[in-house]
């Protein structure tokens, strides 16, 4: 279930009055203002909203890569912005894999390398690691571009890759931050359907930004984000926004 | 576990020509750094290995070098006679009276005049002496003006051939051998017959500069020193020749081997700039890569150890070249003065594993110090901020 009134209980994911500010030139800018979220596991949610209307910040925000002006957020029990430093990159390692619009991928490692990064921080033996690399390349179809370096990938094999990486280490919630964005339709589309199964068949926690409809067709919740605020769907603060009954 | 160092290594490679200033400039350091005290071990060694541990040296008390000191023939007389000294198959004390003058001479490269330690030794020397031996010709005869000349003496100055003349002092020597002293201080100078030199320089026949005697062992020296120095007929100092030679070169090595800190130490402050240049560079065009690690859990003790270790990589390359430059000046002989005799010392540079060992060290400490800010600085990125910079 997902929720934006700040009222669910036992969430996996649970966001109250966040407040992020930012300070440009001098000037202060609201870019999330009390946002209130609950998402238990396995939701596959979809932001949309226009360019500033806070979608990544969020994103960031629940990955722990930036912190809030006000406001908690709660991931799996962890009250994220009490750590800091070492505990939160521990803590990023457990609970969190990023999916970027420009993949990031290290250009001077292999696909293989790249993959195995997170297992890295992980205490697995370098067989275990290399079977689970292996696996994870394997569900995104790319067990024979696995010593190829990003530079000799498609832009679409270059965003398996990155999702091979983000899965990996089996994380709590996957951020997919415009994973189509630098991609053509075809290529856009393998990479949705990955997505979608990671939810479907793995039950992962997905949040996805996207300026796509289409994409966010693929989630099973759709929220709009728009001046810094979430757009409720359902009076009754329960987000209804389904595919069947999406307000167009 | 650490980001990966193939990633550092390989990213190097990736940015090389950067990486080559770094490597180029570290390298320069390096072999200077290696070569003066390469210049200074060899200074070190080519006097210490003319002293022996079962050999003692005996001077005036207070007098800190031969040129200092003075010695009658009666304490020497008591010298040789006294515990601990080795005899000769025929029962003499193996004990050389020695005098000690300084000739000028003609440089063979230059032409210009340096000064060459002239030492006079008993017709004993070569027993008391094991490690000299006659290269070429033969050990001069007492009561001659003829002379026997370390090897590096011919080629070092002008007319020192075996069988030549040479004019000093007021008289006319002929050179009547060479003698090899195993690359030691001796190798530059000249020997002749003590109480000849003596009358010829119009010193007193009855002075002497110093005592050098053969001990039975090298355990002897307790006892030797003991009986010299307790001896109310004596005032002397007692010495292994080893330490004693050791302390000769102290002033002349040290000289060099602070110039070589002051000289190694201004070229650090560039190559550590070098070093920054290039880390910072690399930190700058991989601001998004050290963010997408961040975002995956490497923490920032993991991102500053993989840039410094990077820096320190760059470093010990450049260590290496920089040593392997060195290398080729291993064995190149130069001669400079010895302050304690005021005479010219020829010495071989002598690149030792220590030494190379101490590049490698110093390559590495330059490495860190280059790396250590920007990998600080890498580590300090804004995640948000510098994933931005795709």
């Amino acid at each position: 279930m997902v929720r934006v009134d700040g009222k669910g209980t036992e969430s996996l994911v649970e966001i109250r009055s966040l407040d992020k500010k930012y300070r440009r030139g001098g000037e202060e800018i609201d870019v999330l203002r009390g946002l209130n979220l609950d998402v238990d596991q396995g939701e596959f949610i979809a932001f949309m909203g226009p360019s500033g209307s806070g979608k990544t910040t969020l994103l960031n925000l629940i990955g722990g890569l930036d912190v809030p002006t006000a406001g908690t957020i709660r991931v799996a029990g962890d009250e994220i912005g009490a750590l800091s430093g070492r505990k939160l990159a521990a803590w990023r390692a457990r609970h969190i894999g990023f999916i970027f619009q420009m993949y990031n991928l290290i250009p001077v490692l292999t696909a293989f390398q790249n993959v195995q990064l997170p297992l890295l921080l992980t205490g697995l033996s370098k067989s275990d690691r290399r079977e689970h690399v292996e696996a994870a390349l394997e569900l995104v179809g790319l067990t024979d571009r696995m010593h190829h370096y990003p530079r000799q990938l498609s832009g679409g094999q270059e965003q398996r890759v990155a999702i091979a990486r983000a899965i990996v280490a089996d994380p709590t919630i996957l951020l997919c931050d415009e994973p189509t964005g630098d991609l053509d339709r075809a290529s856009g589309d393998e990479i949705l359907a990955i997505i979608s199964r990671l939810s479907r068949e793995f039950r992962k926690t997905i949040f996805l930004v996207t300026h796509d409809p289409v994409a966010a067709e693929r989630a099973g919740t759709l929220l709009h984000l728009d001046k810094g605020t979430l757009l409720e769907c359902a009076a009754d603060g329960r987000v209804a926004c389904k595919p069947e009954d999406r307000k167009r | 576990m650490a980001i990966p160092i193939e990633y550092n290594v390989r990213s190097a490679v990736a940015r090389w020509p950067s990486t080559l200033v770094a490597v180029l400039s570290i390298a320069g350091t390096v072999a200077v750094f290696v070569v003066m005290l390469a210049m200074a071990q060899g200074f070190q060694a080519t006097l210490v290995s003319g002293g022996s541990p079962e050999n003692a040296i005996v001077l005036r008390g207070g007098a800190e070098s031969e040129m200092m000191s003075a010695l009658t023939l009666d304490q020497a007389r008591v010298l040789a006679g006294a515990p601990g000294v080795a005899r000769s198959a025929a029962g003499d004390p193996l004990a050389s009276n020695e005098v000690v003058v300084i000739g000028a001479f003609a440089l063979a490269a230059t032409g210009s005049d340096a000064n060459v330690q002239i030492r006079g030794v008993s017709p004993l020397a070569l027993d008391v002496r094991p490690n000299v031996r006659i290269a070429g010709g033969r050990f001069f005869q007492p009561g001659l003006t003829e002379l026997v000349v370390g090897r590096n003496v011919p080629s070092t100055y002008t007319g020192f051939s075996l069988g030549s003349t040479v004019e000093f002092g007021g008289g006319s020597w002929t050179i009547v051998g060479v003698f090899d002293a195993g690359g030691s201080s001796f190798d530059s100078e000249i020997w002749c017959d003590a109480t000849v030199l003596n009358q010829i320089f119009k010193r007193p026949e009855n002075i002497f500069q110093s005592v050098t005697v053969r001990l039975e062992s090298p355990e002897s020296l307790g006892a030797f020193k003991d009986a010299a120095t307790s001896d109310p007929r004596l005032a002397v100092d007692v010495f292994r020749e080893t330490t004693y030679y050791e302390e000769q070169s102290r002033t002349v090595s040290t000289i060099i081997r602070v110039l070589g800190f002051i000289v190694a130490a201004v070229m650090a402050v560039g190559a550590v700039f070098a070093a920054l240049n290039t880390m910072y560079a690399a930190v700058s065009a991989r601001s998004a890569e050290i963010a997408t690690l961040k975002a995956l859990g490497f923490g920032p003790a993991s991102v500053v150890a993989s840039f410094v270790g990077e820096s320190i990589v760059v470093a010990l390359a450049g260590g290496v070249v920089g040593s392997l430059a060195a290398l080729p000046f291993n064995g190149f002989t130069s001669g400079t003065m010895n302050w304690s005799s005021f005479s010219y010392l020829a010495f071989s540079f002598r690149v030792t594993p220590a030494i190379v060992a101490s590049g490698l060290v110093f390559s590495i400490v330059m490495g860190i110090v280059g790396g250590l800010p920007p990998a600080v600085r890498a580590a300090r990125l804004p995640i948000v901020v510098a994933l931005r910079e795709l």
